[in-house]
């Protein structure tokens, strides 16, 4: 186990190194420095010092791949591929364009994007496995006909609308809530009833008909016929034997979403003004920092992978006929 | 003056392919089953007639041209607007620009204004607006007016409507070889294969929603004005195309890669294999919304400082929506690589395969002649369902401004630009709302016809 553990691992890092050479073509040589500080210092009538100077600050002065002015080592390390992308494998983030730490900004705000998250994901997982057990328990009915409709109806609603409807039933007519804001502590609760209960939602149709499928799948199996065969109830054969068996599916795809839960999601923060990693990242696009932007595209790739080694982890618990080699 | 922007161009070469697909399943009874199939299906059919109108209106402002000026002697001369054959269509109501918002089926504007009386004085009230509602004498008989009008139009939708019926029904019954009366019966009771009924109902919905929106959007503004008192009833058409480029173009341009990929890696397995995984595997890990937002900035970055490489306002925005589309593409391709590896790797052990290469056929004869007709209905699938998630993705990327460009006409622009005026008092719905429907409309036929689709494909759910 910790061999294949290790072994996914170190596979892991080519991967990543890939990722890492990707941004830094795609912000350093698609469009050099000095592109880059002329579309931030406004486009036209900039002086060459001006420009200069906006590297210098930021430490983009460096040549992108090898420095043949620097002494020993130097010639590789003191450039701006080595400082500005290598350093993401230490999570170095360095600063933002606008000078702020990335690696603080980081570890404060991902907790917020988690407080949303996280309550997302438990609240949904719920809803869904019982709708979907609620679908599959009158299969072939008027109610799985109509259940499989409305859940392609509410999948074919933009998730948009799902928040500015939110907002503006529960928060502006309602006044129940308030409609943006966030406060740390336990005073977040309020602000965050709205932006799950939004989040719940909107993942509802997709999530339900995709558990539906997996149920009725599970139900055309060998051994729910023995369980019939043997006189067990429809009921006691759905809870006892096909939702144990289906939840291995469900929760293994779930697992390859954890490490993400972090990253938050862009929209519903930002709608919502909830300071996390989402809402960062936005700010960061409309802003057009892209090293906050390339930070986050590194640690996205590092959660993913995470993910997918948690996943292959989670099968050989849930079911012990898998071998990992 | 005709020009053909790279959008047109690409659309145009995907209804080749589209037509030529056509022709091939005709003449081929085992392709020609699991459509027919399609063609029974209630809901996908339904789906289908409202896909098809989308598909018209989208096609119609595709053709885009320079418009000649009026007047003058020699050599004809052009303006520089370049506008489509929709456009054109759309003249009484493009043309009809208010001065900022208004309500839909509103009389007056939405904001005071000061105006002079004839006595001297200045007061401030709401001012008439320039075209809508302008024909009426009295604005308190709007009502009135609305209700006469609607009622007009579904008269005439009606009769369109009917002779269209009549027009089917007696093509079906030379067809069947019946009489008149006996399959008016058959289509009306619903028996028979193709659900004739259901395809009737859904055109005759759609033809009375046209000819109302046509005889009331020449004297109102159906969905109200925006922000520079454009007519958004036009607007939300004009986005369709904007749709259906991001949801087909995305799929077209990914295709290649991912067939060819995907089955290369499943069949030649080893090195191959590993080269091509390692590929998508690194893509994949990029969050998609990320790897967009680092390549579209670069795009903006690279268009600021070379804009003299484009033409006009038109021929950027258009290059940006291609580059979109190839984007979104390099991140929706792993998926369908994906499945197809697998497909390829289990049939590269097949029988007939291996039959095929002990007799030195070469290798890619074997992916063109056996493998690639046996995963076009993995592709056709992966096809129809990435369809309705690309459009509401369009929408979301729109909301963080790396979307479409801000002047082309798209969904999530007319969302991103109202949601500002959600503060306002009263509050300014029409735009979100015209776009919700339009978006939803066209979402929602493309999932029950992708429905309709994979319940045929699919060899796991196909039965009999």
């Amino acid at each position: 186990m910790i061999a294949y553990i290790l072994r996914r691992t170190l596979y892991a890092i080519p991967i990543l190194i890939g990722v890492n050479v990707l941004t830094f073509v795609l912000f350093f040589v698609v469009n050099s420095p000095d592109d880059m500080a002329r579309m931030h210092l406004g486009m036209k009538y900039v002086k060459p010092e001006a420009i200069e100077n906006w590297k210098e600050e930021r430490g983009y002065n460096r040549p992108l791949l090898w420095n043949g002015e620097a002494p020993g080592l130097g010639a590789l390390t003191d450039t701006i591929f080595f400082q500005k992308s290598a350093q993401l494998f230490v999570f170095d983030f360095g600063r933002s364009d606008s000078g702020r730490n990335i690696g603080y900004d980081i570890s404060q705000r991902m907790w917020p994007s988690l407080a949303i998250a996280l309550p997302v994901l438990l609240v949904g997982l719920l809803v869904s496995i019982t709708f979907a057990m609620l679908i599959a328990f009158f299969r072939a009915t008027y109610i799985d006909l109509w259940g499989v409709v409305i859940c392609v109806v509410l999948m074919s609603i933009s998730s948009l609308f799902y928040i500015i409807g939110g907002q503006y039933l529960v928060g502006k007519l309602l006044h129940l809530v308030p409609i943006s804001g966030y406060a740390p502590g336990i005073d977040a609760f309020k602000f965050l009833v709205l932006p799950v209960i939004v989040g719940v939602i909107g993942g509802i149709g997709a999530s339900t008909r995709w558990y539906r499928t997996i149920f009725l799948e599970e139900l055309g199996k060998d051994y729910v016929r023995t369980a019939r065969a043997k006189g067990l109830s429809e009921r006691y054969v759905l809870f006892r034997h096909v939702l144990r068996n289906a939840l291995i599916p469900i929760l293994t795809g779930v697992v390859v979403v954890l490490p993400l839960l972090f990253m938050g999601s862009l929209i519903t923060e930002s709608f919502f003004g909830i300071p996390g990693l989402g809402s960062y990242t936005i700010q960061a696009i409309t802003s057009q920092d892209f090293a906050i932007v390339r930070a986050m595209v590194f640690l996205g790739s590092v959660l993913y992978i995470l993910g997918l080694l948690l996943t292959d982890i989670s099968y050989t618990i849930a079911d012990p006929r898998i071998r990992l080699h | 003056m005709p020009v053909i922007l790279w959008t047109d161009a690409l659309i145009f070469l995907l209804v080749a392919v589209t037509v030529g697909f056509v022709l091939y399943v005709r003449h081929h009874e085992h392709l020609r089953a699991p459509w027919r199939q399609v063609l029974h299906s209630r809901l996908g059919m339904a789906a289908a007639v409202v896909l098809c109108v989308y598909v018209s209106i989208g096609l119609l402002d595709s053709l885009h041209f320079h418009p000649r000026l009026e007047g003058g002697t020699g050599a004809p001369r052009y303006s520089t607007e370049l506008i489509s054959v929709f456009d054109w269509i759309m003249g009484p109501i493009r043309e009809r620009v208010e001065k900022t918002y208004s309500a839909p089926f509103a009389s007056h504007l939405y904001v005071k204004e000061a105006m002079g009386r004839p006595g001297g004085e200045v007061v401030r009230a709401f001012p008439h607006l320039e075209y809508g509602g302008r024909h009426l004498a009295d604005p308190a008989q709007k009502g009135w007016d609305i209700l006469a009008i609607s009622l007009r139009a579904s008269a005439e939708g009606l009769l369109v409507w009917g002779g269209l019926g009549a027009l089917l029904i007696v093509a079906l019954s030379r067809r069947w070889g019946r009489r008149f009366s006996e399959t008016l019966r058959t289509v009306v009771r619903g028996h028979g294969p193709i659900p004739w009924l259901v395809i009737l109902l859904t055109a005759g919905v759609v033809i009375l929603l046209a000819f109302l929106a046509a005889r009331l959007g020449v004297k109102y503004h159906i969905f109200g004005t925006d922000k520079v008192g454009q007519d958004v009833f036009y607007l939300a058409l004009k986005s369709i195309r904007t749709g259906l480029v991001i949801g087909t173009l995305t799929t077209l341009v990914m295709l290649p890669f991912a067939i060819l990929l995907g089955i290369m890696a499943g069949y030649f397995r080893g090195w191959v294999d590993d080269v091509i995984q390692y590929v998508y595997t690194t893509l994949n890990s990029i969050p998609s919304v990320l790897l967009i937002a680092a390549a579209i900035l670069m795009l903006q970055v690279y268009m600021s400082i070379h804009a003299e490489r484009f033409e006009s306002v038109t021929a950027r925005a258009d290059m940006r929506l291609l580059f979109l589309c190839i984007i979104l593409g390099i991140t929706n391709w792993t998926g369908l690589a994906r499945l197809l590896r697998g497909e390829a790797l289990k049939l590269a052990s097949v029988e007939y395969i291996q039959a095929a290469q002990a007799f030195g056929v070469g290798n890619f004869t074997i992916i063109a002649r056996h493998i690639l007709p046996n995963v076009m209905h993995i592709v056709l699938i992966s096809v129809v369902l990435d369809f309705s998630g690309l459009v509401l993705a369009e929408a979301v990327l729109a909301y963080v401004n790396i979307g479409v460009d801000p002047t082309t006409n798209s969904w999530g622009n007319m969302i991103n630009s109202a949601r500002l005026e959600m503060g306002r008092e009263p509050i300014v719905w029409w735009s979100l709302a015209a776009a919700f429907v339009f978006m939803f409309t066209l979402v929602l036929s493309a999932n029950l016809f992708s429905d309709a689709v994979r319940d045929a494909f699919d060899p796991r759910i196909r039965r009999g």
